[in-house]
């Protein structure tokens, strides 16, 4: 009889030990917050257009000058041409705006516009936030990168 | 048989605590994926410098080196490149502000991968190499000379060799001993009388100086350290043998530089910076002139006639974003000032720009504090470090300099 209590003991014992184990393993992972909406897509603030965003060429890359596509569509799915682009952003958690200052320097046909100076000297959260003027109406749309 | 099955959770215990290194910090898979996005082996090779098209020719290298040790090179003969920019002590002077013919107000630079950077001097009021070793050169405080007085300077010592790199020099019998648009009041006269395409000469003289000189720079790149062996073994999961080892308080001090002390915010990358400019709070030093940092010197740049997309440019104006996307004003570039590389750093007190501090344990508790800017907003964050804390990122902080 006294045997088992000693195995329910060092079962508890064990049971304890990997309590400890798993809280100190979740309290020392890093924090993963939900964080911003990454969409790469998505309708401006008032409903105007359907704007995308993403690098020309391959991924997100730290430290160099790149240049991003932005490709604005009507609603109905129709290209914007013409459109009159402001580029602002910066970081929300550190209080700072864009290292470069990127703007709309080229058209390139089916409601795309190429985004050129943009760099993203640290890792972290990142806003870019654009204004746009066109034939339909202003409107602006804001889109999260998280490095 | 019962005796061992009641050892077991002790062994267990023992194990795990083993396994935790008792109280040698273990890095997560995050973590080592910065680490090894810090090691020097992930430096990419040096890009071509296309605004220069002598900057990868060995005699203009050659020539660049000559004239960066030349005291020559300065209206009293005394004072050369190497006089801020020491070749034993990296390329820096161990002075909180650099002394040519006076003092400056500014920490002299140490030389290190200084061809990567994107903007030069620690407000970033050059954006080149080339164009940067000019600036000195006609500095009151500095060099003290004027660009009429390099270009004859050049003909009589140097004229053969600038001339077998660079073609023929102009006519330079009737340009003014002493002139240049930022000289004295009789030298800025001079310049002033002197024709347009005299002008031109002179400046383009000036120019290939400075090309000369960007040539040679290029060559001196920051050396493998301890950290950089510890963060190969680390990646590839080698044992880290002998000195490449680092002690458990230079892991702490590793763990907390990634982590808890938000230093790689800034310093990034296998230099250690982002290449960027922030107000961090440092305090200007009493008998100093007024310095608003990067705020200043976005106008310098643009107006500077050896920038990217001035006509002493060699090559594209492709090679002009960094200027062109520059940002041109707002809050957050008063009082910011480049964050500067970290690899040596340790052996090159005193520290900021304008040598501020006289210890790296000042620099910490500058950042555990975080005081408010006297201008600007600082984006500094205050952060709780215990003693034991502070002492392990210094600890760290040596790893990059042995």
């Amino acid at each position: 009889m006294a045997s088992l209590w000693r195995y329910l003991l060092a079962g508890l014992g064990l049971a304890a030990l990997l309590a400890g184990v798993l809280a100190i393993v979740y309290l020392t992972a890093p924090q993963t917050t939900p964080g911003p909406d990454r969409s790469r897509s998505k309708t401006t603030a008032n409903g105007l257009f359907v704007a995308s965003f993403q690098p020309e060429r391959g991924g997100v890359r730290q430290g160099e000058l790149q240049s991003w596509l932005l490709t604005l569509k009507t609603v109905k799915g129709d290209p914007v041409e013409g459109a009159a682009i402001a580029v602002s952003g910066g970081m929300p958690q550190h209080n700072h705006g864009l290292p470069t200052s990127p703007q709309a320097t080229d058209y390139l046909g089916e409601g795309r516009y190429r985004i050129d100076g943009l760099k993203f000297t640290m890792s972290g959260w990142w806003q870019l936030r654009f204004a746009i003027s066109a034939a339909a109406g202003s409107d602006t749309v804001v889109f999260n990168i998280v490095l | 048989m019962r005796r061992l099955l009641l050892v077991l959770p002790l062994v267990a215990l023992v194990a795990m605590a083993l396994l935790a290194g008792c109280g040698k910090p273990q890095f997560s898979d995050t973590e080592k994926k910065v680490i090894a996005s810090l090691a020097l082996n992930t430096m990419p090779p040096l890009k071509p410098d296309t605004t220069n098209r002598f900057a990868e020719v060995p005699a203009a290298a050659a020539l660049g080196s000559t004239l960066f040790f030349d005291q020559g090179m300065s209206r009293d003969g005394n004072v050369s490149c190497s006089t801020c920019h020491k070749i034993d002590r990296q390329f820096q002077d161990d002075l909180p502000q650099a002394v040519g013919i006076g003092r400056t107000n500014r920490r002299t630079m140490p030389l290190a991968g200084v061809a990567r950077d994107p903007w030069f001097f620690w407000d970033g009021r050059r954006d080149s190499l080339w164009a940067q070793a000019l600036t000195p050169l006609e500095n009151p405080l500095e060099h003290g000379g004027n660009r009429a007085a390099f270009a004859h300077y050049i003909k009589k010592r140097f004229g053969e060799r600038y001339e077998r790199i660079f073609g023929p020099l102009p006519d330079l019998s009737t340009v003014p001993a002493n002139a240049s648009p930022l000289g004295t009041d009789a030298e800025k006269a001079a310049w002033a009388a002197m024709p347009v395409s005299q002008a031109e000469d002179v400046n383009r003289v000036f120019a290939n100086i400075g090309k000369a000189i960007g040539a040679f720079e290029r060559s001196i790149e920051p050396p493998q350290t301890r950290f950089d062996r510890f963060a190969i073994d680390l990646a590839s999961g080698a044992e880290p043998q002998g000195d490449d080892a680092l002690s458990p308080e230079e892991m702490l001090g590793l763990k907390l530089f990634i982590g808890k002390a938000n230093c790689v915010t800034c310093h990034n990358g296998p230099r250690f910076t982002d290449n960027s400019f922030h107000n961090t709070g440092v305090p200007p030093v009493k008998d100093l002139p007024p310095d608003r940092g990067r705020i200043d010197a976005v106008v310098q740049v643009e107006a500077d006639p050896f920038n990217c997309l001035g006509k002493f440019r060699d090559g594209d104006d492709n090679a002009c974003r960094e200027l062109r996307f520059m940002v041109k004003g707002g809050p957050d570039l008063v009082r910011a000032y480049k964050t500067p590389s970290l690899r040596g750093a340790a052996a090159r007190a005193p520290y900021m720009h304008a040598g501020q501090f006289s210890s790296l344990e000042e620099v910490v508790e500058h950042y555990s504090k975080a005081p408010a800017s006297v201008e600007g907003v600082s984006e500094v964050h205050p952060v709780e470090l215990s003693d034991r804390e502070r002492a392990a990122l210094v600890a760290f902080l040596k790893t990059l300099s042995e």
